[in-house]
Protein backbone atom coordinates (compact mmCIF):
# COMPACT_ATOMS: atom_id res chain seq x y z
CA UNK A 1 0.00 0.00 0.00
CA UNK A 2 2.67 2.43 1.11
CA UNK A 3 4.82 1.61 -1.84
CA UNK A 4 1.89 2.13 -4.16
CA UNK A 5 1.27 5.67 -2.81
CA UNK A 6 4.96 6.53 -3.12
CA UNK A 7 4.94 5.28 -6.68
CA UNK A 8 1.94 7.43 -7.47
CA UNK A 9 3.60 10.49 -5.93
CA UNK A 10 6.76 9.94 -7.94
CA UNK A 11 4.77 9.53 -11.11
CA UNK A 12 2.86 12.71 -10.24
CA UNK A 13 5.96 14.82 -9.80
CA UNK A 14 7.52 13.43 -12.94
CA UNK A 15 4.57 14.44 -15.07
CA UNK A 16 3.96 17.72 -13.24
CA UNK A 17 7.54 18.93 -13.79
CA UNK A 18 7.44 19.54 -17.53
CA UNK A 19 3.86 20.81 -17.29
CA UNK A 20 4.86 23.55 -14.81
CA UNK A 21 7.63 24.79 -17.05
CA UNK A 22 5.05 25.70 -19.64
CA UNK A 23 2.94 27.51 -17.03
CA UNK A 24 4.12 30.71 -15.46
CA UNK A 25 7.09 30.23 -13.17
CA UNK A 26 6.30 31.48 -9.63
CA UNK A 27 8.60 34.24 -8.43
CA UNK A 28 8.48 36.01 -5.08
CA UNK A 29 9.56 39.66 -5.00
CA UNK A 30 10.81 41.19 -1.72
CA UNK A 31 9.90 44.80 -1.00
CA UNK A 32 10.21 47.21 1.92
CA UNK A 33 6.86 48.92 2.59
CA UNK A 34 6.08 51.83 2.64
CA UNK A 35 8.17 54.13 0.48
CA UNK A 36 5.89 56.66 -1.12
CA UNK A 37 5.12 56.92 -3.98
CA UNK A 38 7.03 53.78 -4.90
CA UNK A 39 5.01 51.47 -2.67
CA UNK A 40 2.29 51.94 -0.05
CA UNK A 41 -0.43 49.76 1.44
CA UNK A 42 -3.81 51.20 0.52
CA UNK A 43 -6.99 51.29 2.59
CA UNK A 44 -8.05 47.84 1.35
CA UNK A 45 -4.73 46.41 2.52
CA UNK A 46 -3.28 45.91 -0.97
CA UNK A 47 0.12 47.10 -2.11
CA UNK A 48 0.17 49.82 -4.70
CA UNK A 49 2.61 52.34 -6.10
CA UNK A 50 5.08 52.91 -8.89
CA UNK A 51 7.28 49.92 -8.11
CA UNK A 52 4.29 47.57 -7.69
CA UNK A 53 2.93 48.60 -11.11
CA UNK A 54 6.36 48.42 -12.70
CA UNK A 55 7.17 45.07 -11.08
CA UNK A 56 3.84 43.53 -12.20
CA UNK A 57 4.41 44.84 -15.72
CA UNK A 58 7.92 43.36 -15.85
CA UNK A 59 6.63 40.00 -14.56
CA UNK A 60 3.86 39.91 -17.17
CA UNK A 61 6.40 40.51 -19.92
CA UNK A 62 8.82 37.93 -18.55
CA UNK A 63 5.92 35.45 -18.27
CA UNK A 64 6.38 35.02 -14.52
CA UNK A 65 3.77 34.56 -11.80
CA UNK A 66 4.92 37.14 -9.28
CA UNK A 67 3.85 37.56 -5.67
CA UNK A 68 5.05 40.31 -3.32
CA UNK A 69 6.71 39.61 0.02
CA UNK A 70 7.10 42.38 2.59
CA UNK A 71 10.51 42.64 4.23
CA UNK A 72 12.13 45.33 6.39
CA UNK A 73 15.10 47.08 4.79
CA UNK A 74 17.71 45.90 7.30
CA UNK A 75 17.19 42.25 6.52
CA UNK A 76 16.32 42.55 2.86
CA UNK A 77 19.55 41.10 1.40
CA UNK A 78 19.87 38.31 4.02
CA UNK A 79 16.21 37.44 3.26
CA UNK A 80 17.05 37.07 -0.43
CA UNK A 81 20.05 34.85 0.30
CA UNK A 82 17.93 32.78 2.72
CA UNK A 83 15.40 32.15 -0.09
CA UNK A 84 12.49 33.95 1.59
CA UNK A 85 11.95 35.48 -1.86
CA UNK A 86 13.68 35.28 -5.24
CA UNK A 87 14.37 38.92 -6.02
CA UNK A 88 14.39 42.35 -4.36
CA UNK A 89 12.47 45.06 -6.18
CA UNK A 90 12.64 47.81 -3.59
CA UNK A 91 14.48 50.93 -4.85
CA UNK A 92 17.81 49.31 -4.12
CA UNK A 93 20.67 51.39 -5.51
CA UNK A 94 23.53 49.53 -7.17
CA UNK A 95 26.69 49.77 -5.06
CA UNK A 96 29.96 47.85 -5.24
CA UNK A 97 29.42 46.53 -1.68
CA UNK A 98 26.02 45.07 -2.59
CA UNK A 99 27.31 43.74 -5.88
CA UNK A 100 29.56 41.41 -3.93
CA UNK A 101 26.47 39.73 -2.48
CA UNK A 102 23.79 39.96 -5.14
CA UNK A 103 23.40 40.01 -8.92
CA UNK A 104 21.77 43.25 -10.08
CA UNK A 105 19.50 43.66 -13.08
CA UNK A 106 19.83 46.67 -15.37
CA UNK A 107 18.93 49.81 -13.39
CA UNK A 108 15.27 50.80 -13.82
CA UNK A 109 15.27 54.29 -12.34
CA UNK A 110 17.62 56.92 -10.97
CA UNK A 111 16.58 60.10 -9.17
CA UNK A 112 18.35 63.22 -10.40
CA UNK A 113 20.04 65.93 -8.33
CA UNK A 114 19.30 69.59 -8.85
CA UNK A 115 20.88 73.02 -8.33
CA UNK A 116 18.59 75.44 -6.50
CA UNK A 117 18.96 79.15 -5.83
CA UNK A 118 16.81 82.13 -4.87
CA UNK A 119 14.39 83.15 -7.66
CA UNK A 120 15.80 86.67 -7.92
CA UNK A 121 19.39 85.46 -8.33
CA UNK A 122 20.88 85.37 -11.80
CA UNK A 123 23.45 82.58 -11.78
CA UNK A 124 24.72 80.52 -14.70
CA UNK A 125 25.82 77.19 -13.24
CA UNK A 126 27.75 76.23 -16.37
CA UNK A 127 29.88 79.39 -16.25
CA UNK A 128 32.42 78.28 -13.68
CA UNK A 129 34.34 81.55 -13.69
CA UNK A 130 31.26 83.51 -12.59
CA UNK A 131 30.64 81.13 -9.68
CA UNK A 132 33.89 82.08 -7.94
CA UNK A 133 33.34 82.81 -4.26
CA UNK A 134 29.67 81.79 -4.06
CA UNK A 135 28.62 79.59 -1.15
CA UNK A 136 26.93 76.23 -1.71
CA UNK A 137 25.36 74.02 0.98
CA UNK A 138 25.26 70.22 0.73
CA UNK A 139 24.51 67.33 3.04
CA UNK A 140 27.79 65.90 4.31
CA UNK A 141 29.02 62.67 2.78
CA UNK A 142 26.25 62.31 0.18
CA UNK A 143 26.89 61.76 -3.52
CA UNK A 144 25.98 65.45 -3.97
CA UNK A 145 28.80 66.36 -1.59
CA UNK A 146 31.22 64.21 -3.60
CA UNK A 147 30.07 65.75 -6.91
CA UNK A 148 30.31 69.36 -5.72
CA UNK A 149 33.68 68.74 -4.05
CA UNK A 150 35.07 67.11 -7.17
CA UNK A 151 33.65 69.48 -9.80
CA UNK A 152 33.47 72.79 -7.94
CA UNK A 153 35.86 72.26 -5.01
CA UNK A 154 38.24 75.12 -5.85
CA UNK A 155 35.55 77.50 -7.14
CA UNK A 156 32.65 77.36 -4.71
CA UNK A 157 32.80 77.82 -1.00
CA UNK A 158 31.33 74.50 0.24
CA UNK A 159 29.45 74.25 3.52
CA UNK A 160 28.56 70.76 4.70
CA UNK A 161 25.56 70.05 6.91
CA UNK A 162 24.45 67.06 8.96
CA UNK A 163 20.95 66.94 7.46
CA UNK A 164 19.29 68.27 4.35
CA UNK A 165 16.84 70.13 6.62
CA UNK A 166 19.75 72.23 7.89
CA UNK A 167 20.77 73.01 4.30
CA UNK A 168 17.27 74.25 3.52
CA UNK A 169 17.21 76.31 6.74
CA UNK A 170 20.38 78.14 5.76
CA UNK A 171 19.23 78.61 2.18
CA UNK A 172 16.10 80.26 3.54
CA UNK A 173 18.13 82.25 6.06
CA UNK A 174 20.19 83.65 3.19
CA UNK A 175 23.53 82.18 4.25
CA UNK A 176 23.78 80.13 1.07
CA UNK A 177 23.80 81.25 -2.55
CA UNK A 178 23.16 77.76 -3.85
CA UNK A 179 22.29 74.27 -2.82
CA UNK A 180 22.72 71.01 -4.67
CA UNK A 181 20.00 68.62 -3.58
CA UNK A 182 18.38 65.30 -4.35
CA UNK A 183 15.38 66.09 -6.56
CA UNK A 184 12.62 64.35 -4.51
CA UNK A 185 14.02 65.76 -1.25
CA UNK A 186 14.11 69.24 -2.75
CA UNK A 187 10.53 68.89 -3.97
CA UNK A 188 9.44 67.96 -0.44
CA UNK A 189 11.42 70.70 1.29
CA UNK A 190 10.87 73.71 -1.01
CA UNK A 191 8.31 74.26 -3.76
CA UNK A 192 10.98 75.38 -6.18
CA UNK A 193 8.89 74.52 -9.21
CA UNK A 194 5.96 76.81 -8.36
CA UNK A 195 5.97 80.16 -10.14
CA UNK A 196 5.47 82.07 -6.88
CA UNK A 197 8.15 80.11 -4.98
CA UNK A 198 11.12 82.16 -3.74
CA UNK A 199 13.43 79.49 -5.22
CA UNK A 200 14.13 78.11 -8.65
CA UNK A 201 16.03 75.34 -10.37
CA UNK A 202 19.31 76.23 -12.06
CA UNK A 203 20.21 74.47 -15.28
CA UNK A 204 19.34 70.84 -15.95
CA UNK A 205 18.81 68.02 -13.48
CA UNK A 206 21.99 66.01 -13.05
CA UNK A 207 22.46 62.22 -13.08
CA UNK A 208 25.95 61.81 -14.49
CA UNK A 209 28.73 60.83 -14.11
CA UNK A 210 27.52 57.43 -12.91
CA UNK A 211 30.87 56.97 -11.15
CA UNK A 212 29.52 59.48 -8.60
CA UNK A 213 25.75 59.32 -8.87
CA UNK A 214 25.59 55.58 -9.28
CA UNK A 215 23.71 53.73 -11.96
CA UNK A 216 20.43 53.85 -10.09
CA UNK A 217 18.02 51.41 -8.50
CA UNK A 218 17.92 47.85 -9.79
CA UNK A 219 16.37 44.47 -9.02
CA UNK A 220 18.62 42.24 -6.95
CA UNK A 221 18.90 38.47 -7.43
CA UNK A 222 20.95 35.70 -5.92
CA UNK A 223 24.25 35.46 -7.80
CA UNK A 224 23.45 32.07 -9.32
CA UNK A 225 19.97 33.03 -10.63
CA UNK A 226 21.48 34.35 -13.83
CA UNK A 227 18.62 33.12 -16.04
CA UNK A 228 15.95 34.83 -13.95
CA UNK A 229 17.93 38.08 -13.92
CA UNK A 230 18.21 38.00 -17.71
CA UNK A 231 14.45 37.63 -18.09
CA UNK A 232 14.00 40.81 -16.05
CA UNK A 233 16.76 42.59 -18.00
CA UNK A 234 14.92 41.78 -21.20
CA UNK A 235 11.64 43.08 -19.71
CA UNK A 236 13.32 46.31 -18.57
CA UNK A 237 14.66 46.86 -22.08
CA UNK A 238 11.16 46.30 -23.46
CA UNK A 239 9.33 48.70 -21.13
CA UNK A 240 11.84 51.42 -22.00
CA UNK A 241 11.77 50.68 -25.73
CA UNK A 242 7.99 50.85 -26.17
CA UNK A 243 7.33 53.79 -23.83
CA UNK A 244 5.52 51.80 -21.12
CA UNK A 245 8.02 53.00 -18.54
CA UNK A 246 7.43 56.66 -19.38
CA UNK A 247 3.65 56.20 -19.16
CA UNK A 248 3.96 54.55 -15.75
CA UNK A 249 6.40 57.18 -14.55
CA UNK A 250 4.07 59.99 -15.54
CA UNK A 251 1.28 58.48 -13.47
CA UNK A 252 3.36 58.87 -10.31
CA UNK A 253 5.99 61.55 -10.89
CA UNK A 254 6.13 64.95 -12.50
CA UNK A 255 9.88 64.79 -13.05
CA UNK A 256 12.16 62.47 -14.99
CA UNK A 257 13.70 59.56 -13.12
CA UNK A 258 14.12 57.31 -16.13
CA UNK A 259 17.46 55.72 -16.82
CA UNK A 260 17.12 54.14 -20.27
CA UNK A 261 19.46 51.16 -20.74
CA UNK A 262 22.06 51.57 -23.44
CA UNK A 263 21.77 49.81 -26.79
CA UNK A 264 24.72 47.66 -25.83
CA UNK A 265 22.95 46.53 -22.64
CA UNK A 266 19.84 45.52 -24.58
CA UNK A 267 21.61 44.03 -27.61
CA UNK A 268 21.48 40.41 -26.31
CA UNK A 269 17.67 40.57 -26.14
CA UNK A 270 16.93 41.66 -29.70
CA UNK B 1 60.18 46.44 16.72
CA UNK B 2 61.07 45.71 13.13
CA UNK B 3 57.82 43.82 12.75
CA UNK B 4 55.89 46.73 14.17
CA UNK B 5 57.62 49.06 11.77
CA UNK B 6 56.77 46.90 8.78
CA UNK B 7 53.19 46.57 9.97
CA UNK B 8 52.87 50.34 10.27
CA UNK B 9 54.32 50.96 6.82
CA UNK B 10 51.88 48.42 5.41
CA UNK B 11 49.02 50.11 7.19
CA UNK B 12 49.84 53.50 5.69
CA UNK B 13 50.57 52.17 2.22
CA UNK B 14 47.43 50.07 2.05
CA UNK B 15 44.99 52.67 3.30
CA UNK B 16 42.79 54.87 1.18
CA UNK B 17 41.72 57.13 4.03
CA UNK B 18 44.77 58.95 5.36
CA UNK B 19 45.99 60.55 2.16
CA UNK B 20 47.58 63.98 1.84
CA UNK B 21 44.13 65.28 1.02
CA UNK B 22 42.37 64.08 4.17
CA UNK B 23 45.36 64.92 6.36
CA UNK B 24 44.99 68.43 4.95
CA UNK B 25 41.39 68.43 6.14
CA UNK B 26 42.54 67.39 9.61
CA UNK B 27 45.21 70.08 9.66
CA UNK B 28 42.73 72.81 8.68
CA UNK B 29 40.42 71.42 11.35
CA UNK B 30 43.16 71.63 13.96
CA UNK B 31 43.88 75.26 13.06
CA UNK B 32 40.18 76.14 13.22
CA UNK B 33 39.67 74.40 16.56
CA UNK B 34 42.68 76.10 18.13
CA UNK B 35 41.63 79.50 16.77
CA UNK B 36 38.07 79.12 17.95
CA UNK B 37 38.95 77.88 21.43
CA UNK B 38 41.76 80.39 21.96
CA UNK B 39 39.66 83.36 20.88
CA UNK B 40 36.65 82.38 22.95
CA UNK B 41 38.81 81.83 26.04
CA UNK B 42 40.51 85.23 25.70
CA UNK B 43 37.21 87.01 25.15
CA UNK B 44 35.68 84.93 27.94
CA UNK B 45 38.29 86.08 30.46
CA UNK B 46 37.93 89.71 29.42
CA UNK B 47 34.19 89.43 30.09
CA UNK B 48 34.48 87.26 33.19
CA UNK B 49 36.75 89.46 35.34
CA UNK B 50 34.38 92.45 35.59
CA UNK B 51 31.40 90.10 35.79
CA UNK B 52 32.99 88.17 38.66
CA UNK B 53 33.62 91.42 40.56
CA UNK B 54 30.04 92.51 39.87
CA UNK B 55 28.72 89.11 40.91
CA UNK B 56 30.08 89.76 44.42
CA UNK B 57 28.65 93.27 44.54
CA UNK B 58 26.23 94.21 47.29
CA UNK B 59 23.98 96.12 44.87
CA UNK B 60 21.14 93.84 43.78
CA UNK B 61 20.74 95.45 40.32
CA UNK B 62 24.35 94.49 39.51
CA UNK B 63 24.47 91.17 41.35
CA UNK B 64 21.22 89.51 40.22
CA UNK B 65 21.38 90.08 36.44
CA UNK B 66 24.89 88.58 36.41
CA UNK B 67 23.67 85.65 38.50
CA UNK B 68 20.79 85.14 36.07
CA UNK B 69 23.23 85.20 33.13
CA UNK B 70 25.60 82.60 34.60
CA UNK B 71 22.64 80.51 35.75
CA UNK B 72 21.10 80.38 32.27
CA UNK B 73 24.36 79.71 30.42
CA UNK B 74 25.56 77.08 32.86
CA UNK B 75 22.13 75.51 33.03
CA UNK B 76 21.64 74.85 29.31
CA UNK B 77 23.65 72.70 26.91
CA UNK B 78 26.19 74.47 24.73
CA UNK B 79 24.71 72.77 21.67
CA UNK B 80 21.35 74.45 22.33
CA UNK B 81 23.06 77.82 22.80
CA UNK B 82 24.89 77.36 19.53
CA UNK B 83 21.67 76.44 17.69
CA UNK B 84 19.93 79.49 19.15
CA UNK B 85 22.68 81.87 18.13
CA UNK B 86 23.18 80.35 14.69
CA UNK B 87 19.68 79.34 13.55
CA UNK B 88 17.76 81.55 16.00
CA UNK B 89 19.03 84.93 14.83
CA UNK B 90 17.62 84.50 11.34
CA UNK B 91 14.13 84.77 12.83
CA UNK B 92 14.72 88.44 13.62
CA UNK B 93 13.04 90.24 10.74
CA UNK B 94 15.37 92.10 8.47
CA UNK B 95 18.60 90.84 10.04
CA UNK B 96 19.78 89.93 6.55
CA UNK B 97 19.72 93.62 5.60
CA UNK B 98 21.31 94.93 8.81
CA UNK B 99 25.01 95.41 9.50
CA UNK B 100 24.93 92.43 11.88
CA UNK B 101 24.49 90.07 8.92
CA UNK B 102 28.19 90.41 8.08
CA UNK B 103 28.82 88.65 11.39
CA UNK B 104 25.93 86.19 11.36
CA UNK B 105 26.22 85.12 7.74
CA UNK B 106 29.38 83.19 8.58
CA UNK B 107 29.37 80.12 10.78
CA UNK B 108 32.52 81.09 12.70
CA UNK B 109 31.28 84.22 14.47
CA UNK B 110 27.96 82.86 15.75
CA UNK B 111 29.90 79.89 17.14
CA UNK B 112 32.49 82.24 18.68
CA UNK B 113 29.70 84.28 20.30
CA UNK B 114 27.98 81.20 21.74
CA UNK B 115 31.25 79.71 23.01
CA UNK B 116 32.39 83.02 24.52
CA UNK B 117 29.12 83.56 26.38
CA UNK B 118 29.27 79.99 27.65
CA UNK B 119 32.85 80.00 28.87
CA UNK B 120 32.44 83.52 30.31
CA UNK B 121 29.57 82.24 32.47
CA UNK B 122 31.66 79.39 33.89
CA UNK B 123 34.76 81.55 34.30
CA UNK B 124 32.71 84.20 36.10
CA UNK B 125 31.63 81.63 38.67
CA UNK B 126 35.17 80.27 39.06
CA UNK B 127 36.63 83.75 39.62
CA UNK B 128 33.73 84.76 41.85
CA UNK B 129 34.37 81.76 44.08
CA UNK B 130 38.07 82.55 44.22
CA UNK B 131 37.43 86.22 45.08
CA UNK B 132 34.99 85.22 47.81
CA UNK B 133 37.59 82.93 49.33
CA UNK B 134 40.18 85.65 49.77
CA UNK B 135 41.58 85.36 53.29
CA UNK B 136 39.98 87.85 55.66
CA UNK B 137 43.40 88.79 57.02
CA UNK B 138 44.65 90.00 53.65
CA UNK B 139 41.64 92.31 53.26
CA UNK B 140 41.96 93.64 56.81
CA UNK B 141 45.65 94.27 56.27
CA UNK B 142 44.91 96.14 53.03
CA UNK B 143 42.32 98.25 54.84
CA UNK B 144 44.78 98.95 57.63
CA UNK B 145 47.15 100.32 55.00
CA UNK B 146 44.37 102.68 53.93
CA UNK B 147 43.89 101.24 50.47
CA UNK B 148 40.82 102.33 48.53
CA UNK B 149 38.49 99.57 47.33
CA UNK B 150 39.66 99.64 43.65
CA UNK B 151 43.29 99.65 44.71
CA UNK B 152 42.67 96.76 47.10
CA UNK B 153 40.92 94.84 44.32
CA UNK B 154 43.80 95.44 41.92
CA UNK B 155 46.72 94.82 44.26
CA UNK B 156 45.45 92.28 46.76
CA UNK B 157 42.26 90.47 45.90
CA UNK B 158 42.55 89.82 42.15
CA UNK B 159 46.17 88.56 42.07
CA UNK B 160 45.59 86.07 44.87
CA UNK B 161 42.17 85.10 43.46
CA UNK B 162 43.73 84.33 40.04
CA UNK B 163 46.21 82.01 41.68
CA UNK B 164 43.51 80.19 43.58
CA UNK B 165 41.34 79.96 40.44
CA UNK B 166 44.13 78.54 38.31
CA UNK B 167 43.51 74.77 38.74
CA UNK B 168 39.76 75.15 38.24
CA UNK B 169 40.30 77.43 35.27
CA UNK B 170 42.66 74.90 33.69
CA UNK B 171 39.82 72.41 33.78
CA UNK B 172 37.50 74.93 32.15
CA UNK B 173 40.00 75.41 29.30
CA UNK B 174 40.08 71.66 28.69
CA UNK B 175 36.29 71.41 28.90
CA UNK B 176 36.01 74.21 26.39
CA UNK B 177 38.35 72.41 23.99
CA UNK B 178 36.17 69.31 24.22
CA UNK B 179 32.93 71.29 23.99
CA UNK B 180 34.17 72.98 20.82
CA UNK B 181 33.47 69.69 19.03
CA UNK B 182 29.85 70.79 18.63
CA UNK B 183 30.97 73.57 16.26
CA UNK B 184 30.81 71.14 13.36
CA UNK B 185 27.00 71.04 13.49
CA UNK B 186 26.91 74.57 12.08
CA UNK B 187 29.22 73.61 9.19
CA UNK B 188 32.48 74.75 10.81
CA UNK B 189 35.28 72.46 9.62
CA UNK B 190 36.94 72.05 13.00
CA UNK B 191 38.67 68.81 14.06
CA UNK B 192 35.37 67.02 14.59
CA UNK B 193 34.01 68.46 11.35
CA UNK B 194 37.02 67.07 9.49
CA UNK B 195 36.53 63.68 11.15
CA UNK B 196 32.82 63.62 10.26
CA UNK B 197 33.71 64.46 6.69
CA UNK B 198 36.26 61.67 6.43
CA UNK B 199 33.80 59.30 8.12
CA UNK B 200 30.99 60.18 5.73
CA UNK B 201 33.27 60.08 2.71
CA UNK B 202 34.90 56.72 3.39
CA UNK B 203 32.34 55.04 5.72
CA UNK B 204 35.20 54.49 8.15
CA UNK B 205 34.01 55.78 11.54
CA UNK B 206 36.63 53.98 13.59
CA UNK B 207 39.67 55.24 11.70
CA UNK B 208 38.29 58.76 11.25
CA UNK B 209 37.29 59.31 14.87
CA UNK B 210 40.13 57.48 16.62
CA UNK B 211 42.62 59.60 14.69
CA UNK B 212 40.87 62.80 15.75
CA UNK B 213 40.62 61.52 19.34
CA UNK B 214 44.42 61.20 19.42
CA UNK B 215 44.77 64.82 18.23
CA UNK B 216 42.38 65.99 20.95
CA UNK B 217 44.37 63.99 23.49
CA UNK B 218 47.60 65.70 22.41
CA UNK B 219 45.96 69.12 22.69
CA UNK B 220 44.55 68.29 26.12
CA UNK B 221 47.92 67.12 27.40
CA UNK B 222 49.68 70.23 26.08
CA UNK B 223 47.15 72.42 27.89
CA UNK B 224 47.53 70.37 31.08
CA UNK B 225 51.30 70.63 30.83
CA UNK B 226 51.15 74.44 30.53
CA UNK B 227 48.83 74.76 33.51
CA UNK B 228 51.00 72.44 35.63
CA UNK B 229 54.00 74.68 34.86
CA UNK B 230 52.01 77.80 35.67
CA UNK B 231 50.69 76.32 38.90
CA UNK B 232 54.18 75.28 39.92
CA UNK B 233 55.36 78.85 39.51
CA UNK B 234 52.40 80.80 40.80
CA UNK B 235 51.36 78.47 43.61
CA UNK B 236 54.91 77.78 44.77
CA UNK B 237 54.11 79.20 48.20
CA UNK B 238 51.50 76.48 48.79
CA UNK B 239 53.82 73.59 48.18
CA UNK B 240 55.31 71.77 51.14
CA UNK B 241 58.96 72.57 51.77
CA UNK B 242 61.63 70.61 49.99
CA UNK B 243 59.20 69.09 47.51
Amino acid sequence: MKRWITGLLIAGTLTAGPALAQDQQPVRLGIDVPYEPFVVRNAEGNLEGFEIDLGNELCARANLDCTWVEQGWDGIIPGLLARKYDAILSSMAITPERERQVRFSLPYYNTPSVWITARDRDIDITDKAALQGLTVGVQRGTIRDVYVTQEYGDILNIRRYGSSQDVVNDLQAGRLDLTFEDFPIAVDAIDFREADSPYKQLGDSIKTPTSIFGEGAAIAFRQRDEALAERFDRAICEVYADGTFDDLMQQYFDYDLSTPPSDADCAPFR
Amino acid sequence: MEQLNAWFTDLLAGNAIFTANTLGFYWDGLVTTVQLVFLCLVLGIVLAVPLAIGRGSKRPWIKWPIYLYTYVFRGTPLLIQLYLVYYGVVFFDGIQDSIFWVVFKQAFYPALIAFTLNTAAYTTEIFHGAIKNTAKGEIEAARAYGMSKPLMMRRIILPSAFRRALPAYGNEVIFMLHASAVASVVTIMDLTGAASYVYARFYAPFAAFSFVAVIYLCLTFSIMFCFRKLEKRLLAHLRPRGA
